[in-house]
């Protein structure tokens, strides 16, 4: 599904990724893991098409499309989905039109009618169920004065909406208590098909517990350093970072 | 002193035709209104509320007046059809300056209320009109006014007796209409009994791509527990340069709302003086400006907090793109005594390009000690971090733009205290950052 070939970028003319290859195939779960600072965000934000970030070198296509050449847009219409480690405030604009524009713009991509209104919202109704959301804070504007909780729940509640093939999770655990970390972790579940992949950054097991990784991987200053099965999430919960310096002759 | 001379020779060459083409109540103020326009001329950007607005430019190219009251055929039925349900307003049509006379709105006005032509009113109830007309445009203090006092002939009066509400709202709509370059000087005066109840809309429209130049003079008397709206939608083409002057005095416990939209035009300049003259007075200011291209809009407000227990919201929004050019400068002046003023001042702006342009400029003069005042101004661009945010979910950029700028605006429309006029407004903006509104449709608001 993804395939990414010794992919370079830079953010203000610094180099942060240093030749990045990844695979991942359809039904997969991958977790990337890292020491702060070593790319993980850069990543993602690579992929969905931040324009503070230059690919300077490397190939990435998503289902044999060419990614880099596509539009922000676009890329969610192929189906990518980030949910933001940080989710954007956006006063004015309510969840409701946001959601409505965003389904439909997809729709229109893919050469579908515009949902009627009564359509779209029992589609939401439907999704909003999944991270048990509450109905109030879909009347609201865009995460708003929502809590850390609430805004890392109304992401997964897009990733519903949305039904990306493809979804990149970056820490998607940090600010979260254990019930909402529970919720949200048995929402990207519940979206789970044998057709669907996942990319999940985070620093700590605890959200693997939940949600299990096929493969893990250790991103150290821009390059996949190691990649392992599950339970190398749990030796690093273990013992650190350290070992992998060493190993690599720091 | 250049562009003054010929207005000075105009209205001494043709004083006796304006004042045979009017009224006594305003034939009555020219006099006075020409001396002070001789003695002080247009103003100048040393005048500081004019700081931002080459007046004397505006009013030099040549305009054909019509002094000796010529009818300009038109008929506003046939240009401004509704083929929507209309706004279920009483719609009335000014033609230039002249109140449209085979107007036939739907319904009925409440036993005592008038809604007539300025020069009618002036015939037909004289005391009342001279008891108000020019009372609080001071001719003497500002150049706009004496110039409109000097060569208005004619206008909108209407008068809402004491304790009468006005069940449907009133709507007004300009039609600037003219084959060759043209002036047009329109005066309004409002009055509201104790505890009358009105909502008032006027529309602004330019029939015609020709130079348009109005002056407007709108006078509001405001009596004691009444509540009166006023909404101004601004919707000319670039060639239409409009100064208007608004002036609005409020008895205690009054209830006023004023909101102007500029949605498109030429040169605007709006200038609104609210002066709280009863205790426990409250007013909300509001305004909003969409520029594109070379337009310009420029307000300026004052509120006269005179005495104590009054309250002001004031907020105006703008936002600018390509060379457009907008200034807002609001004057808050508590007073002695005007204890227990809460009055807010907010503007907030963005520039959508780098060659667009904004001045803003709060000014707070507060005399009293135990009040509660604030300001604030902002000047920016749309949040880029949003703009992304939208594009990660699938909505193209050109899309994200409109929502934020939309949402943006949204915070004065939201004060509109008449809910179809706001669902109007909520289509007619989108129309217009869409760009589908280039130039003057005619009244889209009632369409």
């Amino acid at each position: 599904m993804l395939e990414i070939k010794d992919l370079h970028a830079t953010i203000n003319g610094k180099e942060i990724l240093k030749g990045i290859n990844l695979t991942v195939k359809s039904g997969e779960v991958h977790a990337i893991m890292g020491p702060n600072g070593s790319g993980k965000s850069t990543l993602s934000n690579v992929l969905v098409g931040h324009p503070a970030y230059e690919v300077t070198k490397g190939t990435v296509t998503f289902d044999g499309k060419d990614l880099l050449s596509l539009s922000a847009a676009d890329r969610s219409h192929e189906g990518l989905f980030l949910s933001f480690q940080y989710p954007v405030e956006i006063p004015g604009v309510s969840m409701v039109n946001f959601m409505r524009t965003a389904v439909n713009e997809q729709r229109k991509y893919r050469g579908l009618p515009a949902l009627t209104a009564s359509e779209f919202l029992k589609l939401m109704r439907k999704k909003r169920e999944i991270v048990e959301l509450d109905s109030k804070l879909a009347n609201r504007s865009v995460n708003e004065g929502f809590s850390g909780g609430e805004k890392k729940r109304n992401e997964i509640f897009q990733m519903a909406m949305l039904e990306p093939k493809l979804s990149i999770l970056d820490e998607t655990d940090s600010g979260l208590d254990i019930d909402a970390l529970r919720i949200v972790a048995e929402g990207v579940n519940k979206l789970k098909t044998p057709e669907t992949s996942c990319i999940v950054i985070t620093h700590y097991q605890r959200l693997l517990d939940y949600i299990k990784p096929d493969v893990v991987h250790v991103l150290y200053k821009g390059r996949i350093v190691k990649t392992a099965g599950p339970e190398l999430a749990l030796e690093l919960e273990a013992k650190g970072y350290d070992w992998i310096k060493k190993e690599l002759g720091e | 002193m250049k562009a003054e001379q010929q207005y000075i020779d105009l209205f001494s060459q043709y004083e006796a035709m304006i004042c045979r083409n009017s009224a006594d109540a305003l034939n009555a103020l020219r006099a006075k209104a020409f001396a002070d326009f001789e003695k002080n001329g247009f103003p100048t950007r040393k005048v500081e509320k004019y700081r931002y607005m080459d007046v004397e430019k505006f009013f030099a190219p040549n305009y054909g007046l019509n002094l000796n009251r010529l009818d300009i055929p038109v008929n506003p039925y046939e240009v401004f059809k509704c083929d929507v349900p209309n706004l279920s307003t009483m719609l009335y049509f000014v033609v230039n300056d002249s109140f449209y006379v085979k107007n036939s709105p739907t319904g009925h006005l409440p036993e005592g209320v008038v809604f007539c032509g300025l020069k009618e009113a002036a015939g037909k109830y004289p005391e009342l009109v001279k008891r108000y007309y020019g009372k609080l445009a001071d001719t003497g203090e500002d150049g706009i006014a004496a110039f409109n006092t000097m060569f208005a002939q004619d206008g909108v009066f209407m008068y809402i007796p004491d304790s009468v509400e006005l069940a449907k709202p009133i709507q007004l709509v300009n039609i600037l209409r003219a084959d060759v370059n043209f002036m047009v000087n329109r005066r309004i005066v409002i009055v509201l009994g104790k505890g009358a109840q009105a909502k008032f809309l006027v529309c602004d429209h330019a029939m015609d791509e020709v130079n348009f130049l109005s002056t407007q003079v709108i006078e509001a008397f405001v009596g004691e527990g009444a509540s009166f709206d006023l909404y101004e939608l601004e919707e000319t083409h670039n060639t239409t340069v409009r100064f208007s002057n608004l002036y609005v005095y409020q008895e205690t416990n009054s209830r006023v709302v004023l909101n102007g939209m500029t949605l498109h035009n030429g040169t605007t300049r709006n200038s609104v003086e609210v002066t709280l003259g009863g205790k426990g007075a409250e007013v909300g200011l509001y305004g909003m400006a969409i520029a594109d291209r070379d337009e310009q809009v420029d307000n300026y407000t004052f509120i006269d907090h005179k005495v104590s227990d009054c309250t002001s919201n004031e907020l105006f929004k703008y936002v600018l793109d390509d060379r457009a050019v907008g200034a807002f400068s609001g004057k808050v002046l508590v007073r002695e005594g005007a204890q227990h003023t809460v009055s807010q001042q907010t503007n907030r702006n963005i520039c959508a390009t780098k060659e667009a342009r904004m001045y803003t400029q709060p000014q707070l003069e507060i005399y009293a000690d135990d009040v509660k005042c604030s300001h604030g101004a902002t000047v920016g661009q749309l949040d880029e971090n949003a703009l992304f945010y939208m594009q990660q979910r699938g909505i193209p950029l050109k899309e994200a733009r409109l929502l934020l700028m939309f949402a943006f605006v949204n915070e004065v429309i939201d004060n509109v205290r008449m809910d179809v006029l706001k669902e109007r407004l909520h289509r007619l903006i989108e129309k217009r950052f869409r760009g589908e509104l280039n130039k003057c449709q005619g009244c889209a608001i009632c369409k």
